[in-house]
């Protein structure tokens, strides 16, 4: 149980996906303008992270690291990126569907996010940091819905700060993007202050 | 060599399960989208300026074709829209009523007093942070930032002299405006309206006095005067109720502040 929470703990802050690992910036500058839209994405992101993170360990632990073949001495794992794509994107496929069928507020809600999550790299890069770290099945769905959490943190204080900046008097030269990067940038070391906690 | 083999077992079979998986599950998951809906859409104006209260045209036209939404709830289109819609679900349209928006404030530059010269962003909403909500002395005026003006997607309001003004014949009753205003003295008024309240100060009369020239002072003159129970005041403002008024014209001529207009007039 201690492990699990130092996990949770561990990846929703201390190694923030957006702030410390630098993926899933796509999301997170380009849906970050308002903090309703930016909720609905995080929104979106934890439902399919954590699914996610559950098939792909159950994939990896059945199918390409499994002990039969492995005592054969054939070894499926570098396969692991290209079928967690394929997973990935035919996840996000499913989710919008049972959603649009099952779901209709939700999906509505949801909108245009769930189909952007496809090329969303925090998605596949916490399914391939769970084997890196030797996750189990448990450990890995804390991990992805953990993980998930933190960008869902980041990305609503990031549109909250924009909505913040849009009545700020920013020189030319700092408007638009390049002001988000700064902001970025000084989130990114204000969530430093973290580091070394665990 | 078997590895090899086998990894492209191994993903063969991963591709086609999804294959056969979404195949199977987009074919039970499929949602019937009604052949009346897609119609309709196809007769709406397609501004997506969420108007009828629902997310964008694709939203009225679901309702519609479901029964939960009348076949003249698009304000844009009007009764042309409503007519076709009508042929499609087979209803005869009735004659809604329409409706523009109103900016119920006289107060431009001439009149209205300032407290102190405002420079700075050019933004209504922005004037939540600027001390006194605005350079305006009265509170409730209209600051004509333009904010309005940005949100109309029809380009039907536009600032005169410090107030924003609608222009009746652009204007489809939309409500973007009507959400934009800061200070909320933008509404929908019937377009047949003929007599009008151009205020929304429910400061004491003396207060109005000291901060505009064209303020309701809150008398009553209007309320007394008015034959048909049609005007009231609410909170030190007059307001006209469109479905009782006669336009008889009493209450703009007995009004001291002349701030209760003929429509065509403002």
């Amino acid at each position: 149980m201690k492990e699990l929470l130092l996990i949770a703990v561990g990846s929703a802050i201390v190694n923030n996906v957006v702030l410390s690992q630098f993926l899933g910036i796509c999301p997170f500058l380009g849906v970050s303008k308002k903090t309703e839209t930016a909720a609905g994405m995080g929104g979106a992101v934890i439902f399919v992270i954590t699914l996610s993170s559950f098939v792909t360990a159950v994939i990896y632990k059945f199918i390409l690291a499994n002990t039969y073949l492995l005592n054969k001495g054939i070894d499926l794992t570098y396969l692991k990126t290209i079928v967690y794509i394929l997973v990935i994107a035919c996840l996000v496929q499913f989710v919008e569907m049972f959603l649009k069928k099952k779901m209709p507020p939700l999906y509505e809600s949801l909108g245009v996010f769930l189909p952007l999550i496809t090329t969303n790299c925090a998605v596949l890069g916490v399914a391939l940091t769970n084997v890196t770290k030797e996750y189990g099945i448990l450990e890995s769905v804390v991990n992805g819905l953990a993980t998930a959490i933190g960008f869902f943190i980041a990305i609503v204080i990031m549109a909250g700060i924009r909505e913040k900046i849009e009545y700020n008097d920013i020189p030319k030269t700092f408007q638009g993007t390049a002001i988000v990067l700064i902001t970025a940038a000084l989130m990114s070391i204000a969530f430093m202050g973290f580091s070394g906690m665990i | 060599m078997l590895g090899v083999i086998l990894a492209a077992v191994v993903v063969g079979c991963v591709g086609i399960f999804i294959g056969f998986f979404l195949g199977i599950a987009g074919d039970k998951l499929a949602v019937e989208v009604d052949e009346k809906e897609e119609a309709i859409l196809g007769v709406l104006p397609g501004n997506n300026c969420g108007g009828c209260g629902y997310a964008g045209c694709s939203g009225l036209a679901a309702a519609i074709a479901k029964g939960e939404a009348p076949i003249n709830q698009c304000p844009v289109g009007g009764d042309p829209v409503a007519n076709q819609i009508g042929d499609i679900m087979g209803i005869k349209a009735e004659a809604g009523s329409k409706k523009v928006a109103f900016v119920h404030c006289a107060g431009s530059a001439d009149v209205a007093k300032n407290k102190y010269e405002y420079s700075g962003i050019e933004d209504c909403s922005a004037m939540a942070y600027v001390p006194g909500a605005g350079p305006k002395t009265c509170k409730y005026g209209c600051l004509g930032y333009g904010s309005c003006v940005k949100a109309c997607p029809f380009d039907a309001i536009h600032i005169v002299d410090g107030v924003a003004k609608v222009d009746r014949e652009a204007c489809k009753a939309c409500g973007k405006c009507i959400a934009a205003c800061p200070k909320k003295l933008i509404d929908l008024v019937p377009y047949d309206a003929q007599y009008i309240v151009k205020c929304t100060s429910k400061d004491k009369g003396k207060v109005v006095m000291d901060s505009c020239g064209a303020g309701c002072i809150g008398c009553g003159l209007c309320q007394k005067n008015c034959e048909h129970d049609a005007i009231h005041m609410v909170d030190n403002i007059a307001s006209i109720d469109y479905d009782k008024c006669t336009h008889c014209g009493l209450c703009a001529t007995k009004c001291p502040k002349k701030i209760i207009k003929m429509i065509y007039e403002t």
